[in-house]
């Protein structure tokens, strides 16, 4: 069985590095130091285990997460972020609080063997939706972009709109796609800022310049960029509600 | 007294001025009293005019009851009573006008001190805490990752573990020693960051490096203890945490004037982190306290270019912090 290790600290990989020689059958694909040599690392080697750490460079390791198609199994290894503890309490294979001894790892490592002997494995999925509520989490967007990750800060979105299994998120750059629902950008953004203004579309309440109304029930919303975006009855409501009108 | 001219011996001019005026005093102290417990809101002008007049009518009947009763044997005083009336009405209405508003003006000013000073008690409160947690935020991820290190350390550098148990002991030990409040000589402060920043090394292998410079004439100055901590922690998270690569932070401290200007230097990663996040966090705890301890804004500069991030600070050396 193949594993990675994904953590910024050298010492820190050293020490799973270490607690690892207990397990022969488990075999150190590679070591690396963020998120995007993570990436890189696990489309190579498709490990069956990943150590990661959250706090990193460029992407944290849940950023890192919402990039791959297929997440391996993930055995978080982190310090200290209360969000996150939350999350791994409902959803992941096992979490170690740094530090952490040989008796814990082993435990883990144990948890894991069994998830895997009852295929009752916990979905990434479901862990990263409940880690998207953290602060730190709303701030921006990870998206790939072909080969290349984008990072955009919310701020600079204009509006997101639904289209099939994916959302559009439109930039001034154009827009990128992202595999995810409406109602999970719904609960992850900041809701003062970006309105679910229609069932397809949430808009950054920032960039409204005016909202003219549109055939008979409707509205739509004119932004900065120019760009028209629908806005039905409720949603009209909800935006009013924001604006203070 | 001024009845004295009115043709009354200076006796009976006495008596009558000390009863008029003790009635009055007391009619005065009543409503000074009054407005001690209870201040009139707004629009309740009325009243209070009403409470002066009715006070006046009841001082002027009991003034006048008296002094008949003391004074009513001296020939023509009741005339001179009777006529002065009028004056003893005006003279004692627009004294108790006069207390009444400046009674209340005094009880609405105290009770305004009263507020401001609860307010500004309140404000401090919600400072320190908020301070507080923002120091927390930073603290456990560096104490806790430090911890990870010296376990990873013990099996196979021992020596090296034991270094760092000591400087982190002696880090810890200044952080919770040193007050908010105190002055401390730069070079105390500089051997303080030493701490930190060699647990950082060793934390981050061969990464980090620091190039600190200080003129000979700075060293002795003073600054407010734990303000250049958040300052480097800044450096360190942008400089460090968010960015891959070998990283440099530069600290230079120079006199300038009766200055002392520090600029800590350090790179950036334009890609995921944008400058203005860079004022945030830590640094907006320094700029607080400085415009607390100097009332200035103008202290904490920050800029950046191309990937390189610098905070530049400027601490008064002032007589009194000495």
């Amino acid at each position: 069985m193949k594993v990675l290790i994904i953590d910024d600290e050298p010492l820190a990989r050293s020490i799973v590095n270490e607690y690892l020689q207990k397990h022969p059958e488990l075999e150190l694909a590679q070591e690396c130091g963020d998120g995007f040599e993570g990436l890189k690392a696990i489309q190579q080697h498709q490990p069956d285990l990943i150590f990661l750490d959250i706090q990193m460079p460029k992407i944290t390791g849940f950023e890192m997460l919402e990039l791959i198609d297929q997440p391996p199994s993930v055995i978080f290894t982190t310090a200290f972020d209360e969000y996150a503890i939350k999350a791994f309490e409902a959803h992941a294979v096992d979490y170690l609080l740094k530090p952490f001894n040989q008796e814990r790892f082993d435990k883990a490592i144990a948890k894991w063997n069994e998830q895997k002997a009852t295929s009752s494995e916990k979905s990434t999925q479901d862990l990263l939706e409940s880690a998207s509520q953290s602060p730190s989490q709303s701030q921006r967007i990870v998206v790939k972009n072909g080969s290349k990750i984008k990072i955009i800060p919310v701020h600079d979105v204009f509006y997101l709109e639904a289209a099939d299994d994916y959302v559009k998120i439109h930039t001034s750059e154009g827009y990128f796609l992202k595999n995810k629902t409406m109602s999970h950008f719904e609960k992850s953004l900041d809701g003062e800022q970006f309105v679910r203004s229609h069932r397809s579309y949430i808009v950054n309440v920032q960039q409204i310049t005016r909202i003219d109304p549109y055939e008979k029930d409707g509205h739509v919303a004119i932004l900065r960029s120019g760009a028209k975006v629908p806005v039905s009855r409720s949603g009209y409501g909800k935006l009013k509600e924001v604006l203070g009108l | 007294m001024v009845l004295h001219y009115f043709g009354l011996p200076p006796k009976a001019a006495t008596i009558d001025s000390a009863i008029c005026n003790t009635l009055l005093l007391l009619a005065c102290l009543l409503v000074m009293n009054t407005l001690r417990y209870y201040l009139p809101r707004g629009q309740q002008y009325i009243n209070i005019f009403s409470i002066c007049l009715f006070l006046t009518v009841v001082w002027l009947l009991l003034s006048k009851v008296l002094l008949k009763l003391t004074l009513g044997h001296y020939p023509g005083y009741n005339e001179l009573l009777h006529y002065s009336l009028s004056i003893r009405f005006s003279i004692a209405f627009l004294l108790l006008g006069c207390v009444t508003m400046i009674s209340i003006l005094w009880y609405n000013q105290k009770e305004q001190v009263e507020n401001e000073t609860r307010k500004s008690g309140a404000e401090k409160l919600a400072k320190e805490a908020e301070l507080f947690k923002l120091r927390q935020q930073l603290q456990p991820h560096f104490l806790f990752n430090s911890l990870n290190s010296i376990n990873a350390l013990i099996g196979s550098r021992p020596a090296e573990a034991r270094k760092m148990v000591q400087q982190l002991s002696d880090f810890l030990r200044g952080t919770i020693k040193k007050e908010d409040t105190q002055w401390v000589n730069l070079q105390e402060e500089l051997q303080y960051l030493e701490l930190y920043l060699d647990i950082e090394k060793v934390r981050f292998g061969n990464r980090l490096a620091t190039v600190v410079q200080i003129d000979e004439g700075a060293l002795q100055l003073k600054l407010p203890a734990l303000l250049l901590q958040p300052i480097v922690e800044n450096a360190i998270k942008f400089g460090l945490y968010d960015t891959t690569g070998d990283t440099t932070i530069r600290i230079y401290a120079t006199k300038e004037e009766s200055n002392l200007i520090i600029r800590v230097e350090n790179p950036f990663d334009p890609e995921t982190s944008s400058p203005k996040q860079g004022t945030g966090f830590g640094l907006k705890s320094v700029q607080r306290r400085l415009y607390l301890l100097f009332a200035r804004t103008d202290l904490l500069v920050t800029g950046a270019k191309e990937n390189i991030f610098t905070t530049i600070v400027k601490i008064p050396q002032v007589a009194d912090g000495v």
